[in-house]
């Protein structure tokens, strides 16, 4: 009986000692967080899926709280959470969470099977992008092409990417913009556009005139006919390769229309 | 108290009775957190701070316990004194090591009720007793070095881990039915099989 009443005084003595330098030390030892942090970190569903692109809800919380951000960051991008948490986010921040456009990613490449010519007949056991790309840059004889094995169809958890016809295709309905597929490609040909941009250029050849010919059909020469036409100052060719600004884009698609090689893709005309 | 006898503890916890691969405690975070280098890196250092504080901690408080004779509440004592040690650890590192902290503070949770922890612990206890060691001092320090000892083990086998599964990374060339857990799995037990080639030295 004694023993057993030693045990019971032990473990209630360790019990509150513990208890009291904890205590104490929770107050010694605070750190003050940003209160705007805690209030948007208890918003979001804490599943720390990093589907948003951040280490974790808390690495998003603190991005969302950071009044010093270059850029804003979308309340948008918790997948998990959907429009009901990016509203509730908006709402704490004071902004609504229709002001931050929706992004999604697009692949800067229109090499098909039809497009572009391959290099060599590719019968790796191993079937992957990455693997393909040590062997002279790739299947295809454009050296800054998609590859087409699928690396970033491997990597998408939303199933919002595929390959058709031995190119990579984004669907712009299912894609969260969670940036997976933009890191998984081994040619950085995947980037964020926002959703309401109609009119992109569908190329990442970084040669001129003859040599991009010769490798795709559809290849940009920067021949800067789209730079040109366009009235609003928004088509510009850096690095031999013509880019769209969104900010100055209104999807007039003269580009587009105009484009000898027909490297830039209007969704407005093809719908 | 020998110098050798202290070279030997570290060299037995790092190589022959290495906690993941010759002890099979402390698999959770070892295939759970050696998915690449550095986060495998935190984890181990984690683990050797946390494994050697609880060393130093808890080894006074079992003479307690056997001194009141009652050596049988040693594991709840533990686990409630290590849980509540390493909440500690992670409040005072919060505040005073904010660089330390946001690289490796999140895995000091993961191994407040880690078996290995507690494993090292009771470990100690048995293998370093007053009665056979001779003096309360040396034993301590012996307890102390096994502490740190298998702390430098468990970090070093997640390297050795972390590094196998960068290469592993690629899986279209593993079968489908062992991609994932599976092969990983298998890798663990073959760096045991390794490390099996080190008992018996010492």
């Amino acid at each position: 009986m004694n023993l057993i009443i030693i045990a019971i005084v032990l473990i209630l003595v360790v019990g509150l000692i513990a208890g009291v330098l904890l205590s104490y030390a929770s107050k010694v030892f605070a750190v003050k967080e940003d209160q705007l942090f805690l209030d948007l970190r208890a918003e979001l569903p804490g599943a720390n899926c990093g589907g948003c692109g951040y280490a974790g809800c808390d690495d998003y919380a603190h991005a969302l709280a950071n009044k010093n951000a270059a850029e804003p960051v979308p309340c948008t991008k918790c997948a998990v959470g959907g429009p009901a948490v990016a509203a509730k986010l908006a709402a704490t921040l004071g902004t609504t969470a229709g002001d931050v456009e929706r992004q999604v990613s697009f692949v800067a490449c229109n090499g098909t099977k039809e497009n572009a010519k391959p290099l060599y007949e590719y019968s790796g056991r191993v079937e992957s992008c990455a693997a393909a790309k040590t062997l002279f840059g790739g299947s295809k004889e454009c050296p800054y092409g998609c590859i087409g094995l699928g690396d970033c169809v491997n990597a998408c958890e939303f199933d919002a990417i595929h390959l058709c016809d031995g190119v990579a295709v984004v669907n712009p309905d299912v894609c969260t913009a969670c940036g997976k597929c933009i890191k998984t490609c081994p040619q950085h040909l995947i980037s964020l556009k926002p959703v309401s941009e109609k009119v992109f250029v569908q190329c990442s050849n970084k040669d001129l005139g003859k040599a991009a010919m010769a490798v795709c059909k559809t290849s940009c020469i920067a021949c800067r006919m789209c730079e040109r036409t366009c009235q609003h100052d928004a088509v510009h060719v850096v690095d031999n390769v013509a880019g769209i600004d969104p900010a100055k884009c209104v999807g007039c698609g003269e580009c587009a229309a105009k484009c000898p090689k027909h490297a830039i893709l209007d969704l407005a005309k093809k719908a | 108290m020998s110098f050798t006898k202290m070279i030997l503890i570290i060299i037995s916890m790092v190589l022959v009775n290495n906690y993941p691969l010759a002890q099979f405690l402390g698999i959770c975070p070892f295939l759970g957190v050696s998915k690449d280098l550095d986060s495998a890196k935190g984890m181990g250092i984690a683990v050797t701070l946390v494994m050697g504080l609880a060393s130093i901690v808890t080894f006074p408080i079992q003479q307690l316990l056997l001194s009141c004779g009652i050596e049988y509440m040693q594991t709840v004592v533990f686990i409630l004194v290590i849980a509540a040690l390493v909440q500690f650890i992670e409040m005072f590192m919060k505040k005073n090591m904010p660089a330390l902290y946001t690289s490796l503070g999140i895995y000091l949770p993961l191994i407040t009720t880690n078996c290995a922890v507690l494993g090292v612990c009771i470990s100690n206890t048995e293998d370093y007793t007053v009665a056979a060691v001779g003096s309360f001092g040396a034993a301590y320090v012996y307890a102390i070095l096994q502490g740190f000892g298998g702390g430098l083990g468990f970090w070093f086998a997640m390297m050795i881990m972390a590094g196998v599964r960068t290469k592993l990374q690629d899986q279209s060339a593993i079968p489908k039915a062992f991609q994932g857990v599976p092969i990983i799995l298998t890798t663990a037990a073959i760096l045991s099989l390794a490390f099996m080639g080190f008992s018996g030295m010492i």
